[in-house]
């Protein structure tokens, strides 16, 4: 089963630090692949806040249709970040040229408001990606502000190491993580979590059954960032696009939606009408299988929730200014080891654990009660 | 040679043109004479009979033959008598006597359009061939990547929904201080929670009164005992008013079909209702007679039928093919599912029924653009009636599992696979199959599935099957007493026996649904279109259902 670690922090910290956790939760992910998103940036990009970044992988040949399409739509490069893979020891093999490269908007949209914006910067995206479709010149995870992501076929470790992130750290101070497990589909790096669009990410390990319906639904939405799916993990990201930026509902709901309440659990809820509503009207979204999902909202809170068929349920541990989410304890102690551990958090069926920007504490939302209550 | 008065004349038979042979053993028969009372079809009778006689005695025995004169059985040869093979006469026979053969060689089919009628019979599409639904298998289990679930200990929610879902973007949703709230002042359509059987029409008419029962027995029993939320259809004809006036009236969807039978009462009972009904099914074609219309013979027209249609006893009650109002389809659709939607007050879902058709897409289209429409139930050629032209059972109509997958994938295509929830039925349990059917069709894309013939077989022990046996529901004369209106009969069916194997069946087709749906890992909502958990062995279907092949 894949391994996830997400950290937030209210200071800046490297990616390795996911990576070293993913190292200790070795027998749970095979190598198969390492996925990295990184937000709320540091370092190089500190200054570079509003600017979109467009994260990838490119060819010789790819690099410069995807030049030439950038110019054509009048994005601007404003700063380029490559990994340093030259002093790389390893067997790894770079596929092309990776990059995460700040872009300065067309100016006609500088004043198009935000929407406009987002919309430009997906159709850039999935346009993108699909020019470099058949041959893999291209392939493009992720074009939003102050977000970044890497992936790479091979184990997190080596991965990183080949990125060069411990020589050359790319600073952050929301990192999410995952280690690779494939299962039922070909190693892909489409298929490598954690999944984006616009500004939300997810990763997610466990088997999603439900997945064709869920798939088959998103994609009769006719909207346009609703694509992909070479893996069916991919479908909890776009579940909390759906209702967050399609249906407006607070994050909280997010629980709801995936895993709602029995009828007669609802009860104790002052949102009863709405949550019955919602568990009708959204009923192919529920997941149904064994997961724990770890995501991020755009506004940088992040979240772990779960479906009450996880029987490995993920945790979260640390101390104001730093937690960490993972799949596994031994992956929190890598990252946190002076904690106070009877404060780590193990969401349980009914509950959304959620950890502002700020990182002063897990906020715990417990669906049955409708409470929220604080660990810090 | 034979002299002229044995040989052949136009229409004259012989026992081996007809479909069953009476066989019967002249040493066990206690010539009681209770078998040729019992049958529904007078196709045998006492006859006189000259038997060879052998008998050893005194002394010395030595075997005599002789030829005497006695009584016996004999099958009538009269096509309008021939034997269905219901085995009634078995039942009855103290002593084994009797029983009925299959002739495979039969001719039955030639000659059965006597006087230029053509063969009506009841029951249903007479072919032996394995159906598409028994082809299908459960073939995605969870492993070891994840555990799948215990069917006997994990707790699972097997229900489905009918009724119209909004669009999501169309959902009545006030945020409020990070908290969702419903806007009261907008109408959201009715929505029942309901177990994914139902049990499809069947009138109260064509069944006896004590089928009838038994069944609503069965269904409250259920309900309220049991908590599965089977709901029945009524199917064209009413119900009695005492129910209708009941608390019991939320399990039944009430039926109305193109005679109207029973509205009156319907109307009428309707301001002294004490629960809205589960829903109202109008009922635009049935699955083993598509394009027909239905008949209830004078001779089933007894009182209390007559009362509950507000009809006269003892006349034909036709129910014409169309609806009168059908002279299109914007028109049914408007006039129909808005006006019975008025006549509760926008209470209970309304929805159509249809017969499998190739043109089935054209309906839904119409229905996925009207916000009155609750549903939409597919009959597909293996459904089952009381009565029917045999050219209509056995060659019209659409089998139900590519007719159900295509209209699936057009609402997936025009996104509303969950705001008009689908019913599939015609052939669901067919072979006793039952959950396993309605699970493929679910995994197919329907929300639930209907049953009739499975529930007659299975709690009434009608003996209908493929190869023709009984069907005799159109004529009033259902040896079992489920499809007859004579108390001779149907006093014969216990309607609390009924009841109970209702109730046995669906306590046994909800842990059979369990035991499919753990080994996938899905327990809280129903696998609706979940179609990578199924395959089949024959590549030609697995295209067409869109599910992988598996061999």
């Amino acid at each position: 089963m894949c391994r996830l670690s997400a950290i937030i922090s209210d200071s800046y910290f490297s990616p390795m630090e996911n990576i070293m956790a993913l190292e200790t939760m070795k027998e749970g992910h095979d190598g198969s692949g390492l996925g990295l998103v990184l937000r709320d940036l540091g370092g190089e990009f500190i200054g570079l806040k509003e600017f979109p970044i467009l994260s990838g992988i490119c060819s010789k040949e790819g690099l410069r249709v995807m030049d030439e399409y950038m110019v054509k739509i009048g994005f601007k490069t404003k700063h380029l970040w490559n990994p340093r893979i030259k002093d790389y020891r390893g067997n790894m093999k770079a596929r092309g040229f990776y990059f995460a490269r700040a872009y300065e908007y067309p100016e006609w949209a500088d004043e198009a408001g935000e929407k406009v914006q987002h919309e430009l910067l997906t159709k850039a995206r999935l346009e993108l990606r699909e020019m470099g479709k058949d041959d893999a010149s291209i392939i493009i995870f992720s074009f939003w502000p102050d977000l970044i992501t890497l992936k790479e076929v091979g184990d997190p470790l080596d991965v990183g190491l080949f990125f060069g992130l411990d020589k050359k750290p790319l600073l952050a101070k929301n990192i999410s993580a995952q280690g690779r497990q494939n299962t039922n589909y070909a190693i892909n790096l489409y298929a490598c979590h954690p999944f984006f669009i616009e500004g939300f990410t997810t990763m997610t390990n466990g088997e999603n059954t439900a997945f064709v319906p869920i798939r088959e639904f998103l994609t009769s939405r006719g909207l346009p960032g609703y694509v992909g799916y070479r893996s069916d993990s991919e479908v909890f990201c776009h579940i909390l696009h759906y209702i967050r930026k399609e249906l407006n509902f607070p994050l909280k709901y997010y629980k709801d939606v995936i895993t709602p309440l029995f009828d007669r659990e609802m009860d104790e809820r002052s949102d009863k009408a709405a949550i019955e509503l919602i568990k009708r009207v959204l009923r192919p979204l529920t997941i149904d299988g064994p997961n724990c999902t770890i995501g991020t909202d755009t506004d940088g809170t992040v979240f772990m929730a779960q479906d009450a068929k996880k029987l490995r349920p993920g945790v979260i541990g640390g101390a104001p200014g730093k937690y960490a989410l993972m799949s596994e304890v031994c992956g929190v102690d890598a990252v946190i080891p002076d904690r106070d551990r009877s404060k780590d958090v193990f969401p349980m069926k009914y509950d959304m654990a959620m950890i502002s920007k700020a990182a002063k504490e897990i906020t715990v939302w417990n669906q049955k009660h409708g409470s929220m209550s604080t660990v810090n | 040679m034979e002299s002229k008065t044995r040989l052949d004349v136009n229409g004259q038979l012989t026992l081996k043109e007809l479909p069953y042979i009476i066989r019967w053993e002249s040493d066990k028969c206690t010539r009681c004479g209770q078998c040729t009372a019992v049958c529904p079809q007078k196709a045998i009778e006492p006859a006189v009979i000259v038997q060879r006689l052998v008998s050893s005695e005194g002394p010395m025995p030595l075997p005599q033959t002789v030829r005497q004169v006695g009584q016996g059985i004999k099958q009538v040869t009269d096509i309008e008598r021939y034997c269905v093979g219901c085995g009634i006469c078995s039942q009855v026979c103290p002593n084994d006597a009797i029983f009925p053969e299959y002739n495979e060689v039969n001719k039955f089919a030639f000659h059965k359009n006597q006087g230029g009628i053509p063969y009506k019979r009841g029951g249903r599409r007479n072919s032996t061939e394995t159906s598409t639904l028994d082809q299908l298998k459960f073939t995605r289990v969870s492993m070891l990547t994840d555990p799948a679930l215990d069917a006997g200990r994990h707790e699972f929610h097997i229900r489905t929904l009918l009724g119209r879902n909004l669009a999501p973007e169309n959902m009545p949703l006030i945020i409020k201080d990070d908290e969702l709230g419903l806007d009261e002042t907008v109408y959201i359509p009715p929505v029942r929670e309901i177990f994914p059987i139902r049990i499809g029409g069947m009138s109260f008419g064509a069944l006896s009164p004590n089928m009838w029962e038994g069944l609503a027995m069965g269904v409250a029993y259920l309900n309220e005992v049991e908590k599965i939320p089977v709901v029945m259809c009524t199917g064209e004809g009413g119900m009695p008013p005492r129910l209708l006036k009941s608390r019991f009236l939320k399990y039944f969807i009430l039926q109305i079909a193109s005679g109207y039978f029973g509205w009156d009462e319907i109307i009428h009972a309707i301001p002294h209702m004490k629960e809205d009904p589960a829903a109202i099914e109008i009922k635009y074609g049935q699955g083993a007679k598509p394009g027909d219309g239905g008949l209830l013979m004078a001779f089933k027209v007894l009182d209390l039928i007559a009362k509950v249609r507000g009809v006269p006893t003892k006349i034909d009650l036709a129910s014409p093919p169309t609806h009168q109002t059908k002279h299109s389809i914007e028109e049914a659709v408007a006039k129909m599912l808005t006006s019975m939607s008025m006549a509760f007050d926008f209470r209970v879902p309304v929805y159509p029924k249809i017969s499998g058709t190739k043109t089935a897409t054209a309906v839904l289209n119409n229905l996925a653009r009207n916000p009155f429409a609750a549903a939409l139930t597919i009959d597909g050629e293996d459904g089952g009636t009381g009565a029917a032209y045999n050219v209509s059972l056995d060659k019209t109509g659409h089998p139900i599992a590519s007719n159900l997958r295509e209209c699936y994938l057009n609402l997936v295509k025009i996104g509303k696979q969950n705001e008009l929830p689908l019913f599939a039925a015609g052939g669901v349990g067919k072979t006793g199959s039952l959950a396993a059917n309605a699970a493929a069709l679910i995994m197919l894309g329907a929300s639930g599935v209907d049953c009739g013939k499975y529930i007659m077989q299975a709690a009434a022990g009608c003996l209908g099957d493929e190869r023709n046996r009984c069907n005799l529901c159109n004529i009033g004369r259902c040896p079992k007493g489920i499809t007859t209106q004579d108390p001779r009969l149907y006093r014969r069916l216990d309607p609390d026996l009924v009841a109970q194997r209702v109730v046995d069946i669906f306590k046994a087709a909800d842990t059979e649904l369990r035991k499919i749906f753990a080994p996938m890992g899905r327990s809280t909502q129903l696998p609706i279109g979940m179609s990578d958990g199924l395959s089949v062995g024959n590549k030609a279907i697995a295209e067409q259902l869109d599910i992988s092949y598996a061999c």
